[in-house]
């Protein structure tokens, strides 16, 4: 097992197969928050279903809106099970605080470097634990 | 280092100013950590993103801060809701939709926030002034105060903005301080004729490439030749706070923290210099259209909401015309400037023409649009951004102008000649 430090934004345990981008991503017109799939046309994720996957991103895009978006994607269980991205994002980290504060649903926002967020490739199974760390078989540093 | 609270801001959060700005606090402070602020600082007014309905989660936070008293304590307007509260039944907007959206908005309404519904707050007499501190949610009212008007706010994502409104504070970060408002890049605009940078339909497509080019930083843009009227500006702030998270951005001459290049750098050099040119504007001009040469549905102009200036452009074309009896013809904008243009003789030869509108919304925010709409043409950067994932539309970019001559003619129709 190799271990990637990340720092915990929001706090939490998490486990998924990784789905990486280097594109920035609306939510609002970006996210279907009943499906969890990825419907920004003009994306390279479009299509892709997001739900209980780490979502591995530089920042969010565009629109307030984001942020209630995720938050719809929370409530409905379609939420990827974690964020990384590669600096701090307030966006996602508010969807996550308010699901705690609202329905105790919450997932680990997680910045992590660029040269990491590299080293990560679609389809790796990660696991995420409370402190930030991030445990795969393989990254490819 | 840590963030220091003042007294009544722990005031706030033990509870002393009751349970609803105590949730409303505690949110704030774990958010003012995210944002790495030292303190928190005082705003004299917001407008609440949040407002807009989205599903069952952003309506139980609504009514969660409402059941528990919250009020905002500085004047707060409030951004499109998710339906249009006296038309709604004349679109194919479905009742339990329509309900739960009224009912949000109406919770937002009992914190005492103005009941503007609009995504233009900046065109109503709610309009902040320059050098103020305050809390804004909406990418396009955020760029806008923070560019055009010189207003201070941070890019406040929806569920945010109302914690600031109701605890009257805001985290001191980013563009609320002087030295984050500097220019990033800068970028020249090299051969574009001025006749085409008097065309409305410049704006948006300039956005959109400085969405592209900044993503979150701040663009300063020089060689512009002729001053943009305050639609042109609120068009290119609309877009590229959609196609980047623009927030801020500086056009030399024009926008008030940019007499000089110098003011807008703030003296500092930029981190990165680039020409635009002609060929780069017309490939952006077609990323803006996913369908071209179509037989028409419906035109959608007034996104951000439409002012009273743009109806009054629209009067103009369309005064003594009439819309091909197939294609719709839609502007969204707020109550407060549809009242006025009706009071001022505006409104009707646009109703005399065929269109329809629809206030508090607009079709990104409410599932108004029929299913046999397929491809809508209109003159909005955010709306060509945003429509073919949100409504599954085949969508073409054009000026007003072009739009209008569309829908008489049923087809799509573009006035090239600009872009050449």
């Amino acid at each position: 097992m190799e271990v990637i430090q990340g720092r915990p934004i929001v706090p939490g345990m998490a486990s998924g197969e990784a789905l990486v981008t280097n594109e920035p991503l609306s939510f609002w017109g970006g996210y279907d928050a009943q499906t969890g799939e990825i419907i920004d046309r003009r994306h390279p994720l479009s299509g892709q279903i997001a739900a209980g996957k780490v979502l591995i991103l530089p920042f969010h895009r565009g629109s307030s809106t984001t942020t209630a978006m995720l938050l719809e994607a929370l409530r409905a269980g379609t939420a990827p099970a974690a964020i990384l991205t590669t600096g701090i994002d307030p966006f996602f980290a508010l969807a996550s605080i308010v699901g705690e504060e609202l329905f105790d649903k919450s997932i680990p926002i997680v910045s992590i470097s660029k040269e990491h967020a590299a080293a990560i490739h679609t389809g790796q199974r990660l696991d995420m634990a409370e402190d930030g760390t991030i445990r795969s078989r393989g990254f490819s540093f | 280092m840590a963030l220091r609270l003042t007294d009544k801001d722990q005031a706030m959060l033990s509870g002393k100013h009751g349970p609803a700005t105590q949730m409303a606090m505690r949110i704030l402070v774990r958010m003012a950590e995210v944002y790495e602020a030292d303190e928190l600082l005082d705003i004299v007014g917001a407008h609440i993103d949040s407002s807009i309905y989205v599903g069952d989660a952003g309506l139980e936070y609504a009514e969660r801060l409402a059941s528990l008293g919250a009020k905002v304590s500085v004047p707060t307007t409030l951004n499109v809701t998710g339906v249009d509260e006296h038309h709604w039944q004349e679109w194919p907007v479905p009742r339990e939709w329509a309900e739960k959206a009224q009912r949000q908005a109406d919770a937002y309404k009992s914190m005492g926030a103005i009941p503007t519904w609009t995504c233009a707050p900046y065109q109503t007499e709610h309009k902040p002034k320059f050098g103020e501190q305050i809390a804004w949610g909406e990418s396009n009212p955020i760029v806008f105060a923070n560019s055009v008007i010189g207003a201070r706010t941070e890019r406040y994502p929806d569920l945010l903005d109302v914690c600031c409104a109701i605890t009257g504070r805001a985290p001191a970060v980013g563009l609320h301080r002087t030295e984050n408002r500097a220019g990033q890049i800068l970028v020249r605009l090299a051969d574009v004729p001025e006749r085409l940078q008097a065309d409305d339909s410049f704006y948006p497509v300039l956005g959109y490439l400085l969405g592209q080019i900044a993503q979150d930083r701040v663009p300063v843009v020089d060689g512009l030749t002729v001053t943009p009227t305050e639609d042109q500006l609120k068009a290119l702030g609309a877009t590229a706070a959609s196609s980047g998270a623009v927030a801020l951005f500086h056009i030399v001459g024009v926008t008030p923290e940019a007499q000089t290049l110098e003011a807008a750098f703030q003296g500092r050099p930029p981190q990165e210099t680039m020409e635009l040119t002609m060929a780069d504007l017309r490939a952006t001009r077609e990323q803006l259209s996913t369908g071209a040469g179509e037989t028409l549905d419906m035109v959608v102009l007034g996104s951000p909401h439409f002012s009273l200036a743009e109806f009054r452009q629209l009067a103009r074309l369309a005064v003594g015309k009439s819309q091909h009896p197939r294609v719709q013809f839609l502007v969204t904008t707020s109550r407060i400037v549809r009242d006025v243009a009706q009071a001022t003789g505006v409104l009707q030869p646009v109703l005399d023409f065929g269109a329809r509108l629809t206030v508090d919304t607009c079709i990104l925010a409410t599932p108004m649009l029929p299913p046999e709409i397929k491809t809508i043409m209109t003159n909005s950067g955010k709306y060509a951004y945003y429509s073919p994932g949100l409504l599954g539309v085949r969508h073409v970019y054009g000026s007003m102008a072009d739009c209008v001559e569309s829908a008489i003619a049923g087809h799509v129709i573009r006035d090239e000649s600009l872009w050449k």
